[in-house]
């Protein structure tokens, strides 16, 4: 008992903060608090907007509540046939792109995770080299050209199909999770590896498929630049595309010029309108991810601390 | 001897059958990696090749280093390279050490539910896409209906059209970018503080340290090996600034100072169709930084010991 108590006095002591430790506490405090409202605002700001009477928006009196609530820049996206096709894309994209990334990514990984395996070695250095050194954007072009798969998904799906970075958290994860000694009594019970993966490595790894999905599906979800590269038609543009015509080069902008003042105002309020729309694409556009987020970033995080063991 | 040398030719017989069908599991995307990666290496030689589509790779001429030449004698030789050194060296000094910042703070911070709201938040802006960004930043920007302009007006500011005017391009560039990432970056500094045994910080309280002393001599010795690997890659593509979000906010005001190398290369090559002169750009942009890569990290070995290989 009387230990006790001065083991607590102990810890008292030594939790008692000094003046600088205050001082220190306050000030990380207010930076943090800081941090968390510069980032937070504008992303609470754009779904303010989003359901915000449009006049409200432009003439800048939204600014920490939603005024004049209305959903028409919802349905005006909705209306939209081609962010509706290009999010379907997008949706097709991502399912294939990912299936292939694992179905390559996984196998690839767990091979190299043997210390048994002879091939680590070159092959390991055969896709280092990919990371440090590559042909470009042109030559890629011209061997994506020449397979006849320009204007087609595997453009987008097959070049980069195996993420190096990605391959080695699997790898590290393998490592240390599938050990050796577990093939070897499988082999011993006549199970050859192909099984062994399949049936024991991968029932054990969900942990690093779900990382693995996520960081690739996050990155076929928001990418554009290849797509801008290969894909020319605009059936089969992703839904990224179809933003950057809408949000950056603008082609929902109203060009014709009104002469009466009626059709001046009408024009302004559809001006407008198209702007809600905007702020309501970007949250629509954000939505898988966004509804994922929670599940997404324990997970992203988890792949972060496997990658950071060197190995 | 003989009998030596088919003893070994059985052994790496048995071991190639022992290691067959993991090198089967290797093949699909040793193939694919093949053909997306190593196959472009080798069209390289279209930047010493004057291309002709119809000749094809092999049927165009040679012309040596003409397109080299031509590059490095043109205006945009200069302007690019500047201007993508200026915004990558910019991002790196501000993009680098706040992550780390951040990480100290949250680390040392006790309260652990809003030490969670912070972090949920801050890595939230990582996983908006480069469109949306960009498409955020122009709509926030806007000099009729942008949410910065309107806090402007109400501080009794004039409007300014910030995307028109070159000087605040790169500034935009770079603090945009501290927004959206640097939360995201701060996790593997975050993970290797979270990797210090408490011990150390018993200890050094014992001795009477202040957090910040603690900081200073214990949190910031333990990340510094992650932070000079991470020093050392981004060293490595010092010269390769994506070309995403550069493109998308590049417009005819600001080309001067927003036009880089990625960028350039993608009008050369595929709106100008001027495949061998964007080629040999891309390949003297590769081997800079390849040249960056292996000096960083040669220095870094000599300097701290900690090295990429």
């Amino acid at each position: 008992m009387k230990k006790e108590k001065s083991i607590q006095s102990f810890r008292k002591k030594k939790t008692k903060r000094c003046k600088e430790d205050v001082v220190f506490d306050t000030v990380t405090f207010l930076v943090l608090t800081a941090i968390l409202i510069i980032v937070a605002y504008p992303l609470y700001w754009v779904v303010i907007s989003s359901i915000s009477k449009p006049s409200a928006v432009s003439s800048g009196d939204v600014l920490w509540k939603p005024i004049g609530f209305t959903l028409k820049g919802y349905v005006e996206v909705f209306k939209n046939s081609a962010v509706m096709r290009g999010f379907l894309n997008s949706v097709i994209y991502t399912v294939c792109g990912v299936a292939v990334n694992l179905a390559v990514t996984l196998p690839t990984a767990y091979a190299l995770s043997r210390s048994v395996f002879g091939g680590k070695k070159p092959i390991t250095i055969f896709y280092m080299i990919t990371m440090f050194f590559g042909g470009g954007l042109i030559p890629t072009y011209l061997v994506v050209k020449n397979l006849h798969m320009l204007n087609s998904m595997w453009a987008l799906i097959l070049p980069g199909c195996l993420s190096v970075y990605n391959m080695i958290v699997a790898r590290t994860f393998f490592k240390s999770n599938i050990s050796e000694e577990l093939y070897e009594a499988a082999e011993i019970d006549g199970c050859s590896q192909g099984k062994f993966f399949f049936k024991i490595a991968l029932p054990l790894s969900k942990a690093i498929i779900a990382i693995l999905v996520l960081y690739y599906g996050v990155g076929h979800w928001n990418a554009y630049f290849s797509a801008l590269v290969y894909i020319s038609d605009k059936d089969h543009y992703p839904l990224q595309l179809v933003l950057r015509n809408i949000l950056i080069t603008n082609e929902t902008a109203l060009s014709q010029t009104a002469t009466t003042k009626a059709a001046r105002e009408a024009l302004r309020e559809k001006q407008q309108l198209i702007d809600v729309m905007k702020y309501s694409l970007i949250i629509i556009s954000s939505i898988p991810v966004l509804v994922m987020y929670p599940f997404i970033q324990k997970h992203f995080v988890k792949g972060v601390m496997i990658g950071s063991v060197k190995g | 001897m003989n009998s030596k040398t088919k003893k070994k030719k059985g052994h790496i017989l048995r071991v190639l059958k022992r290691d067959m069908s993991l090198w089967m599991f290797c093949i699909p995307g040793i193939v694919l990696t093949f053909i997306f990666s190593y196959v472009p290496m080798y069209g390289i030689q279209l930047a010493f090749r004057r291309y002709n589509g119809r000749a094809g790779i092999w049927g165009s001429p040679w012309v040596g280093l003409y397109y080299f030449k031509r590059f490095f004698e043109s205006p945009y030789f200069d302007s690019t390279i500047r201007n993508t050194l200026i915004l990558s060296l910019y991002g790196l000094i501000v993009s680098f050490p706040i992550p780390i910042i951040l990480a100290l703070m949250l680390n040392s911070f006790r309260h652990k539910r809003y030490r969670k709201v912070v972090q949920t938040v801050t890595y939230a802006p990582n996983f908006i896409s480069t469109v949306v960004m960009c498409g955020m930043i122009i709509l926030f920007l806007s000099p009729s209906v942008g949410v910065i302009n309107n806090i402007m007006h109400f501080l009794g500011l004039d409007p300014l059209n910030f995307m028109a005017k070159k000087e605040y391009w790169r500034h935009i560039y770079v603090w945009t970018g501290v927004w959206q990432s640097t939360g995201w970056s701060s996790v593997i500094y975050f993970a290797a503080l979270s990797g210090i045994s408490p011990e150390l910080h018993e200890a050094g309280r014992c001795d009477g340290a202040t957090k910040l002393q603690l900081i200073r001599h214990i949190d910031l010795p333990s990340i510094l090996p992650t932070a000079t690997i991470l020093l050392i890659m981004s060293c490595g593509s010092i010269l390769s600034v994506g070309f995403e979000k550069a493109y998308l906010l590049q417009n005819n005001l600001n080309l001067t100072v927003s036009e880089i190398i990625s960028t350039y290369v993608y009008k050369v090559g595929l709106i100008n169709n001027d495949i061998s002169y964007s080629t040999a750009i891309g390949l003297f942009n590769t081997l800079i930084n390849l040249v960056m890569l292996i000096a960083v990290n040669k220095a870094a070995d000599k300097l701290s010991g900690n090295s990429l290989w």
